[in-house]
């Protein structure tokens, strides 16, 4: 570590660089190859290579870098065993802070970035920069190693016996043939299989369509011209452990669009005086879809842009999803609440390789 | 000035001169662009609001949305939007319109608070639609920011973001920034579906729910609530935030390995 040394590796430096001038000097004067190699630039001395005092100079940056590293690290142990974990200090310009968290972030950080920096500043003054190049060697050992290692292959063969105890060979071959086999096995753990998990959710025939927001079962004249609402199936419990499970294959939402102006008959069929029922969920990979425009009936999916036209059966318009947003087909019970027709005629959400 | 001409060969010169043609040309147009004032004659009485509105009306509104507010090519029918729609268009300054664009945005208002109300007045005697909010609606005395922020995130973030910063919607159209807007006019924007974003009518969200969202939105953007993370950027998400990450914080990585293996000062040539 020692500045001595440095300046002694340096020596041989000096003693290269007239060779460089020399093989500089050689191509410039083949002058009838205009493609000649011209050779590496004549080596240039830093500072610290010809001064000794700078040399010092960078030593004790470099040693100053690495002496305020041991400090951060002394600082981190002592953060830690000083500060409790919820005393909260005021930083400007971070604000109220947790005293712990920002100890120990500064500390640590001053300790790996006086490292990398003290390694930095050491390259680039003190160790060697002469330039040179390295000649590609043939990746092929010599042929006296390889018929070495095959004589010595063939005789640790013979040595283990393994070609005449065949008992013993077929076992090891069996015992390392089977050993795999547990973790095929283990695969199992990937399912069970869905099933028809993804062709059905919780709607049903006469289920009501409860609002998201009230909690109270919608009538078709809660939702108005341009607005928009969302819906659960009746019964699901919002506290219950698989809500999330359920209403993420259930969500509905619901707008209501002029009858004239609804294209696609089918569409039309299953709604309810304008009022339409769409799969919340998007065909691509299940974002919510509710982006809703709606003057012009488009919905678009936040992740990858999808948009589907809600005036004409959810047709998907733009973006890379494949299918419509499936319909639910709603109605409206003799107490003049909204209430399913079954459930989604399709499976939603995103495609699978045997939905069909 | 030999100076100038001196360094019109600089690789940055072009840059320079861009800037300035920019600036000149934006500079220009805003000192000579019109400021089209569409101000009538105010109004006086409440009782005659109604016919002063028609005035105004007339004056700035018909071109477009049709004489009896039964709409056109160029704009919707009126008929049933409510005085909450006038207020909250008008109000905002995004009505009158400037131009036919993708979307109208805020911009000045053009006219007061009286002739908004008489606007309003007569534009709500077209067809029955949602009123005014009175404060008790928009700024109860009680509300629950905690269940705003469930009915937020449920009905509003999918386009104005998790604290209501907007985002972008399709062909130029997007939802804005909520921060700065005023409770009354967050109140009639739920209640009207202002332009591409849908209504959410009593119904739907509650009185309640809507105070409870707006209670919400103060609570998260107004100056005491903290933002641990420091600057925002935005608040807009994976947008703003990677291109700081790819631009600023891979371009200083790329800087400093650049540097690391550069050539270092050199000993003067003996």
């Amino acid at each position: 570590m020692s500045s001595e040394t440095g300046s002694h590796d340096n020596v041989p430096d000096d003693e290269k660089l007239p060779r460089a001038h020399e093989g500089h000097g050689e191509t410039a004067t083949r002058g009838e190859d205009p493609f000649a190699n011209p050779g590496l630039p004549p080596h240039e001395n830093r500072v610290q290579d010809v001064d000794e005092r700078a040399a010092k100079r960078s030593e004790r940056t470099v040693a100053l870098f690495f002496t305020v590293s041991m400090l951060a690290t002394v600082g981190f142990i002592a953060s830690y065993v000083a500060f409790p974990i919820d005393k909260i200090i005021h930083v400007w310009p971070l604000g109220d802070i947790s005293a712990l968290n920002f100890s120990l972030g500064l500390t640590l950080g001053l300790a790996l970035f006086c490292i990398g920096a003290g390694a930095v500043h050491w390259a680039r003054t003190l160790m060697s920069d002469v330039e040179i190049a390295d000649d590609r060697h043939p990746i092929e050992a010599e042929p006296e190693v390889r018929a070495k290692v095959m004589e010595d292959f063939r005789q640790g063969a013979k040595e283990s016996q393994l070609g005449r105890r065949k008992l013993v060979r077929n076992t090891m071959f069996g015992a390392m043939a089977l050993v795999p086999l547990s973790g095929v096995v283990l695969l199992r753990d990937l399912g069970p299989l869905p099933k028809d998990k993804l062709r059905h959710t919780l709607w049903a025939k006469g289920k009501l369509l409860v609002n998201e927001n009230t909690d109270e079962p919608l009538r078709p004249e809660d939702i108005t011209m341009g607005s928009l609402a969302f819906a659960r199936p009746e019964g699901l419990d919002p506290h219950s452990e698989d809500y999330n499970t359920e209403i993420a294959k259930a969500a509905l939402m619901l707008v209501r669009i002029e009858p004239d102006d609804i294209k696609d008959k089918q569409s039309l069929d299953w709604s309810y005086q304008g009022v339409l029922a769409y799969s919340k969920i998007c065909t691509h990979v299940g974002c919510p879809v509710s982006l809703y425009e709606q003057q012009t009936h488009h919905v678009l999916c936040p992740c990858h842009q999808s948009t589907f036209d809600l005036a004409d059966g959810a047709k998907v318009l733009f973006g890379p999803a494949g299918h419509p947003l499936p319909q639910l087909k709603i109605s409206v019970n003799k107490d003049g609440y909204l209430e399913a027709q079954g459930d989604f005629a399709e499976p939603v959400g995103p495609s699978f390789w045997e939905r069909g | 000035m030999k100076k100038l001409s001196a360094r019109r060969r600089h690789p940055l010169a072009a840059l320079v001169v861009l800037i300035f043609a920019l600036a000149a040309t934006g500079g220009l147009y805003t000192a000579l662009a019109p400021a089209d004032e569409a101000k009538a004659a105010k109004g006086s009485g409440s009782s005659l609001a109604i016919k002063e509105g028609k005035k105004l009306y007339a004056v700035g509104c018909a071109s477009c949305h049709g004489t009896g507010g039964q709409g056109s090519s160029d704009g919707p029918s009126l008929v049933g939007v409510g005085a909450a729609a006038v207020d909250f268009q008008v109000g905002t300054g995004r009505m009158p319109a400037q131009k036919p664009e993708a979307q109208a945005p805020k911009k000045p208002v053009k006219y007061d608070q009286a002739e908004i109300d008489q606007l309003a007045a007569y534009v709500a005697s077209l067809g029955p639609g949602p009123n005014v909010p009175n404060k008790s609606q928009y700024d109860p005395n009680e509300s629950d920011a905690a269940a705003g922020g469930e009915l937020f995130r449920t009905n509003c973030a999918q386009c104005h973001n998790f604290t209501g910063e907007g985002g972008a919607l399709s062909k130029g159209k997007f939802a804005p920034d909520l921060g700065d807007v005023s409770k009354k006019h967050i109140y009639e924007a739920m209640q009207t579906g202002p332009q591409s974003m849908p209504s959410y009518p009593d119904s739907v969200i509650t009185e309640k729910g809507k105070g409870d969202i707006i209670a919400y939105l103060e609570t998260v953007n107004s100056e005491e609530s903290d933002s641990p993370g420091g600057y925002g950027l935005g608040g807009f998400g994976p947008v703003s935030e990677g291109l700081f990450a790819w631009v600023f914080g891979l371009g200083v990585m790329v800087a400093v390995a650049v540097w690391v293996a550069a050539r270092t000062a050199k000993a003067k040539k003996s």
